[in-house]
């Protein structure tokens, strides 16, 4: 399984400092900052890395902090009904949920 | 270090008797601190006494009150209100004789606003709120109950609620949903990335980090120095 990347390169992306390719290294700065892990540990983190339910850490006053910090950072808004176990479980499905918002906005 | 005890007035009139962590030797400059709140106060309390050592190593007496429902006290948090916890940090002022405040996170919300200090991080009351629903609407659906932030919030202005453990009564929701801290002009705000790393209530476990409580001891020894010279 490969992740899909941002199509539209860097330097044209004057306004969206936090899109595309970005939110990657977004998401996985919060995870370094929510988890305490070394950044480099955090560049490991793959599409299949588990996360809600797999990480004994991530409770929910973790997950609800998590959250709202990719909300602050990517400038998105997550509704609860877009919050389940498919976009938590794993990286990837973090990763790809992100994505797909900043797509839309 | 030393516990002391001192007295919080009541929204009734009465008064309760609340702890508070002091360190010092009687020495010109009086830090008040308020902590951060509920699960923060929790992430944030190791960090916060490591500063108090460090300031006392710079001449700086700091003085750390629990709040009315919080940590050590009695009282019951459902009891609580803003104004009440405001009127506290007053007290706890003039009891201790600050003579400079570090408010920390939502503890802003708080700050008596006559005194010279800085503001940690402040985090508005809504974005308090926010967190606190979300982690609860969290836990309910995990448990397979369906409920929104909206329904719980809209439950916890009529008759207050629990969030997160956390027991929060009618008057307190409905005054966090405007409560934002205001800088003044004696009051000024340090950013988390002023440490040098990420804020400690971001960790899911409970972490301490010494580099940024030498900072953050840093800053305000600084300014304090800087006040007495000026």
């Amino acid at each position: 399984m490969t992740m899909s990347t941002n199509p539209v390169p860097q330097e044209d992306c004057e306004v969206c400092e936090a899109s595309g390719t970005d939110a990657d290294a977004t998401l996985k700065a919060i995870m370094v900052d929510v988890l305490g892990i070394d950044a480099q540990d955090a560049a490991e983190f793959g599409p299949e890395t588990g996360l809600f339910g797999h990480l004994p850490e991530l409770d929910s006053m973790a997950v609800a902090g998590l959250l709202t910090e990719i909300e602050d950072r990517l400038g998105i808004v997550i509704e609860d009904d877009e919050v389940d176990g498919e976009m938590l479980e794993t990286y990837g499905g973090l990763l790809n949920f992100a994505e797909a918002k900043l797509s839309d906005t | 270090m030393k516990l002391k005890s001192w007295t919080a007035p009541r929204p009734s009139g009465e008064a309760s008797e609340e702890m508070a962590v002091t360190l010092g030797t009687g020495r010109a400059a009086k830090l008040l601190i308020l902590p951060a709140w509920f699960d923060e106060a929790n992430k944030l309390r190791r960090l916060t006494l490591e500063t108090m050592r460090r300031l006392h190593e710079a001449e700086i007496d700091s003085v750390l009150p629990d709040l009315p429902g919080c940590n050590e006290s009695l009282s019951s948090l459902k009891a609580q209100t803003l104004e009440g916890w405001r009127a506290a940090a007053e007290a706890a002022c003039d009891q201790f004789g600050a003579t400079h405040v570090l408010a920390i996170r939502a503890g802003a919300l708080i700050a008596p606003q006559n005194l010279p200090g800085w503001h940690y991080a402040p985090l508005a009351g809504s974005k308090l709120l926010a967190a606190l629903l979300r982690a609860q609407t969290m836990a309910e659906r995990e448990a397979g109950r369906q409920v929104t932030r909206q329904d719980m919030l809209e439950q916890g202005r009529e008759g207050g609620l629990v969030l997160a453990g956390w027991a929060l009564g009618a008057r307190m929701v409905r005054a966090l949903e405007e409560a934002a801290s205001a800088e003044t002009a004696k009051q000024s705000t340090i950013e988390a990335s002023d440490l040098g790393g990420p804020g400690l209530w971001l960790r899911a476990e409970p972490a301490h980090d010494a580099a940024q409580a030498e900072r953050l001891a840093q800053i305000i020894a600084n300014g304090i120095s800087s006040e007495s010279a000026a």
